[in-house]
């Protein structure tokens, strides 16, 4: 077997150094008018050093990009089954809409009788978005789901400040929450109070009840959950807390489960961010932007952060400065993420109530016959009921057998696959959570489910030094997390990455 | 449906093999009215001809700022993007790609990433780069909040510099968590007006430069009194094509440099999707928040990315992580990092000098206007001018005379007291024929 090649690529796929190696000060892949000459005003205050920026031309600039590209696991490539991520088919119809000129050549701050398709675009997604969730109004500003949380969070501490009750204080969390749902619930001034979760993978109903009280302002709570459950005490979980004064915010990162079929609004939902990069397919980009829209009840609804749209006759306006509104403030510094919201709409439009109602139906059915495969041949601790769209197995069956979780994830990398969620939640042991969302044709399932089986059955031969070596057939081997964090190189310095580049070239 | 693969047949061998009767066997845990029998009052679905004609329909809408003779800035700006650029982040490995978890198949994300923080950090003259936030305004609120967590003091002094819209996000983030905003007066030429509100309880003073009137200013004596008095100086800016030119925050003593990198790479989008730069001094990085990459060895000790530090993070750390941020703006990132490295440092350097002159020239030309007088007197690509008139009711006027002339104050700022100013911005994308019609519309609506 070849290990090494003199030029250091391997068949198609070419080494790549990075650009401060190859890239140089008169490098450019940009023709501009020449200067005329005029005389700056800055003084003392132009730029003294030299700016170190490496450049290249056209040509090199694309082959770099273009072979890092060739690194990269993506939708598009197959299967893609992250847990509570959502990685659907990207439409390419959205990308074209969010590149109209009339979309992507627009700023923020021009004259509104120059914007009023783009008001009415973020109208109609509003409408979508509160149609769907049964929900009266819809903060569109949250960059990404986290800040949604916040912005959710926030409305309800404004909602309770109006009530004269700042006091309450506590905010109740599932053990099995997303880690932005403390970190929200912590940035946005409050304590965190968790809750156990049941033996069947839920929120315990009667620890909630037993740790609501007159200083609790909140439970943040997912649903459908991240072991994969709908929860079926939501609606008495709704109603005991808002018969104690509290309010009740619903992380919708797994709403796909169940657009188009439930509507959080029916189920007692006072506020729900949804993320447009995962039900609604605004593309991941190798980790943003996403967009995080925070649907509201009739309690929260007058405290939305400006910037709010208002209809004078046919004429949209935008409402910019709190003065003379009960909004609890601003999430940053413009109206959202437009080029998100016009993917969104767009993805919405072509699925239509019966598409997305298709949508939830086929994600759910994707995964449970994923775990109807599986349950077999892995320990599914949730397994002897339906899961929605997603499906948790933890360790149990190939932690005796000396294979972790994380063993089987890199074997998966050399199968030509992404794998599942690892680790998470944190209230099952070695968790492998897998959504495989309803853009897989049953073929690419059955594919997967045979490779995994393949992956148990080696498991049970004790085969473990092949899983330790994984993976084997990908651009880098096993990477040292621990060095990065304790040594961290975090750029490129002239003179000091030598080394590393001498490593790489040997 | 165009998108959904699985046929009626798949359906049903599906169910068969899961054992369910129906797909609503599989929905048993919804409480039992709340499973909707009937589609949502919604339109149903449409193929790609009537849902393109109904979009491009709303875009026409608009007025593109391509379509005007365009000079608003103030936060974001329109500056020419390479085609390559676009097709390159339109990849499939890069469009369709999750954030690098698995960094033996997620090199070309990671390298990137590490191209990136290397790029801002050497642009910012910083030690250190995250791998990007949302955006620049809530990047500088992240910094008030990142200052008050290094210092354990909990006031934050803006200065009248500071873009209206960034000082209101980040008083909305930092009162919830209970710290006090102090924002001095708008100010055309004002920055070291903080310096006078320094005291034991100042957790940092957040400046600006560009500011948002366009005055460029020497940061390095408030930088100064802000650590003499045991503060950071945290430096913010919305235009980034200006450190091709001008003396960057981090020459000048900042600890936290953030602000908005739109001008480079991405379109304007109506304000968003956009990329937050980053930088912070190498002793702050464990107060630092959002994900950063960094250089490690594989099992065959070869050179490789991963992301590093994630003990500050929200996914390790919960209720204790640095920021609740988990999104990064990863494809606008990457169209930096793509018009940077097209750039270098001779592209840049040319286009930072070519929107010096043009702001030169447009400044010259407005002041050549009866009735307009210029404030700002060091400036990059944006200039403030005094009007004879209510700033907002002449950039109505202009734009009926196919002129975006920029933002009146008095729509970022209400309170200011600054009804008659307007801030206006030229960059290379305006021809000397726009800054002709400019002045001659400008003299029709003020004469």
């Amino acid at each position: 077997m070849i290990t090494e090649t003199t030029s250091g690529n391997r068949g198609l796929l070419q080494a790549e150094p990075l650009i401060f190696e190859t890239g140089h000060a008169t490098g450019t892949g940009v023709d501009l008018p020449a200067p005329k000459g005029l005389k700056s005003n800055l003084g003392a205050l132009t730029r003294k050093a030299a700016l170190d920026l490496p450049g290249l031309s056209e040509p090199e600039t694309m082959r770099h990009f273009v072979r890092l590209s060739q690194k990269n696991y993506a939708i598009d490539l197959g299967l893609f089954p992250l847990g509570s991520c959502t990685m659907k088919h990207n439409p390419r119809l959205n990308e074209r809409a969010a590149r109209f000129e009339g979309f992507a050549d627009l700023h923020p701050l021009q004259p509104t009788s120059t914007i009023q398709g783009a008001l009415e675009l973020m109208d109609e997604l509003a409408h979508w978005l509160c149609t769907l969730t049964g929900m009266p109004a819809v903060a569109l500003s949250p960059k990404a789901g986290a800040h949604g949380e916040m912005c959710g969070m926030l409305a309800i501490k404004a909602a309770l400040e109006a009530r004269g009750e700042s006091h309450r204080q506590r905010v109740l969390v599932p053990s099995s929450a997303h880690g932005t749902n403390p970190a929200t619930a912590a940035a946005a001034g409050f304590t965190v109070d968790e809750v156990k979760g049941d033996e069947d993978g839920r929120v315990d109903l009667e620890d909630v009840v037993a740790k609501l009280g007159p200083d609790v302002a909140a439970i943040m709570i997912t649903n459908p959950n991240t072991c994969g459950l709908f929860e079926p005490d939501i609606k008495k979980i709704a109603d005991a807390v808002h018969a104690a004064g509290a309010y009740f915010y619903c992380d919708g990162a797994n709403y796909n489960a169940i657009v188009g079929k439930v509507r959080p609004g029916d189920l007692g939902v006072d506020a729900m961010h949804i993320n447009l990069h995962k039900t609604f397919s605004t593309p991941h980009g190798g980790g943003g932007p996403g967009a995080g829209p925070t649907v509201l009840s009739a309690a929260l609804a007058p405290f939305a952060p400006v910037p709010h749209i208002v209809l004078r006759g046919e004429t949209r306006e935008l409402r910019e400065h709190m003065q003379g509104t009960q909004a609890f403030g601003r999430m940053c510094a413009f109206h959202g993420q437009m080029g998100m919201f016009t993917r969104a709409l767009t993805y919405m439009m072509s699925h239509g109530s019966d598409g997305l109602r298709q949508v939830a139906e086929d994600a759910v059915l994707n995964a449970n016959y994923l775990l109807a495969r599986l349950k077999p041949h892995f320990s599914a601790p949730f397994g002897d009921r339906p899961c929605m769209h997603e499906v948790l197995l933890d360790d149990a069956s190939i932690k005796p057998k000396g294979v972790e979780t994380i063993d089987v994830a890199k074997a998966l990398l050399d199968e030509g696959y992404h794998p599942f969620t690892t680790y998470f939640p944190l209230v099952v042991h070695g968790a492998m959570l897998i959504e495989p969302t309803e853009t897989e044709p049953k073929r690419e399932l059955d594919r997967f489910a045979d490779v995994m089986i393949a992956l148990a059955e080696r498991v049970k031969a004790g085969e473990v030094e092949f899983f330790k070596q994984a993976p084997k057939l990908t651009p880098m081997r096993r990477l040292d997390d621990t060095r990065a964090a304790r040594q961290p190189k975090l750029r490129w310095r002239r003179g000091a990455n030598d080394a590393g580049a001498k490593v790489a070239a040997e | 449906m165009r998108y959904l693969p699985l046929t009626d047949v798949d359906r049903e061998q599906m169910l068969k093999v899961i054992g369910a009767k129906n797909v609503d066997d599989l929905f048993a845990d919804v409480p039992k009215g709340a499973l909707l029998k009937d589609l949502v009052p919604l339109p149903k679905a449409q193929g790609e001809i009537e849902v393109h004609r109904h979009l491009q329909r709303l875009a026409e809408k608009n007025t593109p700022a391509g379509r005007t003779a365009f000079f608003l800035g103030a936060g974001a700006y329109r500056h020419h993007v390479p085609a390559s650029v676009d097709h390159l982040i339109q990849r499939s490995e890069f469009l369709t790609a999750y954030t690098p978890y698995q960094p033996e198949i997620a090199q070309g994300t990671l390298q990137a990433l590490y191209e990136f923080q290397s790029q801002v950090a050497q642009l910012l003259d910083m030690e250190v780069a995250n791998a990007s936030m949302y955006d620049g305004s809530t990047g500088c609120a992240e910094a008030a909040m990142m200052a008050a967590r290094v210092t354990k003091r909990k006031k934050i002094v803006f200065s009248g510099g500071v873009h209206p819209h960034y000082i209101d996000t980040a008083r909305t983030a930092c009162e919830a968590l209970g710290l006090e905003i102090v924002a001095l007066p708008a100010a055309v030429d004002g920055e070291a007006a903080v310096t006078e509100e320094l005291g034991a309880d100042v957790a940092c003073v957040i400046v600006q430069s560009p500011n948002v009137f366009g005055t460029v200013t020497d940061l390095t004596k408030i930088g100064e009194a802000a650590h003499g008095a045991g503060a950071l100086m945290v430096a913010t800016f919305t235009e980034c094509v200006s450190f091709g030119l001008i003396e960057p925050a981090g020459a000048m003593g900042a600890d936290i440099v953030c602000g908005e990198g739109q001008s480079i790479g991405n379109a304007l989008n109506f304000g968003g999707p956009y990329v937050g730069l980053f930088a912070v001094k190498e002793k702050l990085i464990r107060q630092m928040p959002g994900r950063v990459a960094g250089e490690t060895l594989d099992a065959d000790g070869k050179r490789g990315f991963v992301l590093t530090l994630s003990t500050r993070e929200q996914h390790i750390r919960r209720e204790k992580a640095t920021s609740n941020i988990c999104t990064n703006s990863g494809l606008c990132q990457l169209a930096w990092t793509i018009h940077m490295t097209l750039l270098g440092e001779q592209g840049l350097r040319h286009l930072a000098t070519l929107n010096h002159e043009k702001a030169i020239q447009l400044g010259e030309a407005l002041a050549g206007v009866k009735g307009v007088e210029v404030l700002t007197k060091r400036f990059f690509n944006e200039i403030a001018v005094k009007l004879t008139k209510p700033a907002q009711e002449v950039v109505d006027t202009l734009a009926e005379k196919g002129v975006i002339g920029g933002v009146a104050m008095s729509r970022l700022n209400p309170k200011a007291g600054m009804d008659n100013v307007l801030i206006a911005c030229a960059t290379e994308m305006n021809t000397d024929e726009d800054i002709a019609a400019y002045a001659k519309a400008l003299a029709e609506v003020l004469n």
